[in-house]
């Protein structure tokens, strides 16, 4: 028997029965569109964040105090901010003990309520040097940066993210205007270019001269020097450079902390290279269990085949025996079954595929619990679940047609 | 065709099945030689051994000892491969309970045998099917399929399926075992009209002696051994005479 009649027997066997055939199909239908959705789920949330990750430049190293055993406890918290100070990133521009560091950025954090015409609106500020817009790879949309001499002058001073700006100022430009913060009032100096879906989120910020944010905002005292800082922005002479530069800082760090050789650290070194590599193993997991929960879901329906196969080929005994009478060999009867599984899996694989793309197509931006799910469709993704559909077809489909072949057609034919 | 050769040229054929602790002999050196044109009809009571001839003549299933030759052939020891090839180039089958597929029409059923033997077009087949099917009479039920058509209909259908790749041997198991008398009387005498007009040799199992009378030649089972063999004096036709001279 060639093919396209192998192709139309199956067809019209498959067909006498559209009810049983479509509920085996729908097992791989799920099976498959299930893959196909977590895959494009989980590869989009592994894109977007390595993407934010990477717009903040693969040069750039972050300095936070706290001991490396404390690192998961304190990850992304800054740990106890009085180890780091302003002199320590001072320190680190040196170019005799740390001549692969280009940039050096020191902040530190405060949060108020900020004021604008007698409105009281809630703001997470950060203090910083004129440094910091370079480190953090941002440029100002309108007026100018934080200067040196905002920082030595402890100036009233602000520069808005696009967000804050918005928030506070609705769409006038605010360059110029006055806000108020722990009742001081302070001039806009500059608005940031917006940087929608970036992982430091400039946009919700609003920045003001570190010593103002230590001296005004924060009641500091203590020289200039002894400002603490929650964390220290740095850019590595070129991308390069990157792991000596790691090397300078500590060796630098170490040295001024006067830490002895069996010390631990006590601030922590990332790099942006470190972060990708971590977010990216915890989303490849998340991408493995996903797909495999869904691949479970694939082999549950390839199971569902092979039931109905065997049930069939038992169903079906009497036509066997019918075939190979009129002259239909072994191999024409095992082809026979397996071409009808195989068409089942298949055309179960392809409503997969496109169910799975639509889910994933219609649910690209949807969001769940206020995060924004982002979809990733990839064709490779889908040819090899189609792929594995067939081969699904083919494993399950083997051993009933393996049953169906090896009848005695005498029996067969007898078979009631 | 070679007519010099016989048809069917059983020589010492035993069949041996193991039943529990036992050995049945269903065919106990079975000798028997079947010419070209035959029409002969094998009898005898149930366990007799005359379905398992029936089935060693189909090439569906091969003799413990002895030889058959079908066509000069030997296919006592063919593989199962060609054992099927056998089956779709030299026979033809009529069952009792005709054996059509279902799901298919008149005409499927009837291209099926075509389907497995390659080098058909698709309009090859439904050519050679509708010429089988005008040749039983059914020109009109193409596109029925079984569940519309009478018994007699039907083993009509299981006729012209056997004749749809002209082989020159049709065996029919009790072809009339399920129809009423006015059916089965269609039904021999469209095989005997095969047999005459067509040539074809016929061999039929049953247990009517009024089918076995409508036949050329009576070998009778019992036992496994062929306990009668006889030319049917009612239908001395001239096919019929010819033979027991060459015979002789």
């Amino acid at each position: 028997m060639n093919a396209a009649l192998l192709f139309s027997t199956a067809l019209n066997s498959v067909g006498a029965n559209k009810l049983r055939a479509g509920l085996t199909l729908l097992g791989i239908v799920i099976g498959v569109s299930s893959v196909i959705a977590m895959m494009a789920i989980g590869r989009g949330a592994q894109v977007s964040v390595t993407s934010r990750i990477s717009e903040l430049g693969a040069d750039l190293i972050t300095v936070q105090p706290g001991a490396q055993a404390l690192r998961f406890a304190f990850f992304g918290g800054g740990g106890d901010s009085d180890v780091l100070s302003f002199e320590d990133a001072l320190a680190l521009k040196d170019d005799v003990f740390a001549p692969d560091v280009r940039i050096v950025a020191p902040e530190n954090s405060f949060s108020g309520s900020a004021v604008v015409s007698g409105e009281n609106t809630f703001v997470n500020g950060v203090g910083v040097t004129a440094e910091y817009l370079e480190a953090r790879n941002l440029t100002i949309a309108t007026g100018r940066n934080i200067s040196n001499a905002n920082v030595l002058n402890t100036s009233l001073v602000a520069v808005l993210g696009s967000e804050t700006s918005t928030t506070l100022f609705g769409n006038r430009n605010p360059v110029g205007a006055t806000l108020k913060l722990s009742g001081r009032e302070f001039l806009v100096i500059g608005v940031i270019e917006s940087q929608q879906g970036t992982i430091s989120n400039p946009d919700n910020s609003i920045l003001v001269p570190i010593t103002t944010s230590h001296y005004r905002l924060k009641s500091g005292t203590g020289l200039v020097n002894s400002i603490p800082v929650s964390s220290i922005s740095i850019l590595a002479t070129s991308e390069k450079a990157v792991d000596t530069a790691r090397l300078d800082i500590s060796t630098v760090l170490r040295l001024r902390h006067e830490l002895e050789a069996d010390d631990d650290d006590d601030f922590l070194i990332t790099t942006q290279q470190d972060t990708i590599e971590t977010l990216e193993g915890t989303q490849g997991t998340f991408v493995i269990l996903l797909g495999s929960i869904a691949g479970i879901s694939l082999l549950v329906g390839g199971i569902g085949v092979m039931n109905i196969m065997l049930v069939s080929v038992t169903e079906r005994t009497r036509e066997i025996g019918i075939r190979r009478a009129v002259g239909a060999k072994r191999r024409d009867i095992l082809f026979q079954f397996v071409t009808e599984a195989v068409l089942m899996t298949f055309v179960g694989g392809i409503l997969g595929v496109l169910t799975g793309w639509a889910i994933a197509y219609f649910g690209n931006g949807a969001t769940v619990d206020g995060d924004i799910i982002e979809t990733v469709i990839e064709t490779h993704i889908a040819a090899i679940a189609l792929g594995v559909s067939i081969a699904v077809g083919l494993f399950f489909g083997i051993y009933p047609a393996v049953r169906a072949a090896s009848l005695n057609p005498i029996e067969a034919l007898r078979h009631e | 065709m070679n007519s010099a050769v016989p048809v069917i040229e059983l020589s010492n054929v035993t069949r041996e099945f193991q039943v529990g602790s036992q050995v049945v002999k269903a065919l106990d050196g079975i000798s028997l030689t079947i010419q070209h044109g035959e029409m002969v009809a094998i009898i005898g009571p149930s366990g007799s051994g005359k379905s398992t001839l029936m089935n060693t003549l189909g090439c569906l299933d091969t003799p413990s000892s002895g030889s058959f030759f079908l066509n000069g052939q030997n296919v006592s020891d063919l593989s199962d491969n060609q054992l099927a090839e056998t089956r779709s180039r030299q026979l033809g089958f009529v069952f009792q309970s005709y054996n059509l597929l279902t799901r298919e029409t008149a005409l499927s059923n009837v291209e099926l045998p075509l389907k497995y033997s390659g080098g058909h077009t698709g309009k090859n087949r439904r050519t050679a099917a509708r010429t089988a099917l005008e040749r039983v009479g059914l020109s009109h039920r193409f596109n029925h399929k079984p569940v519309q058509l009478s018994g007699g209909e039907q083993q009509r259908v299981g006729i012209a399926r056997a004749l749809v790749k002209n082989p020159d041997l049709i065996l029919a198991d009790e072809p009339t075992g399920n129809l009423d008398s006015k059916s089965s009387a269609e039904v021999i005498e469209m095989l005997r009209s095969l047999n005459e007009v067509d040539g074809k040799t016929i061999v039929v199992v049953t247990h009517d002696p009024e089918v076995a009378e409508a036949t050329k030649r009576i070998i009778a089972f019992r036992d496994g051994r062929i306990v009668e063999d006889r030319a049917v004096d009612s239908v001395k036709t001239e096919a019929a005479e010819d033979e027991q001279v060459a015979s002789e």
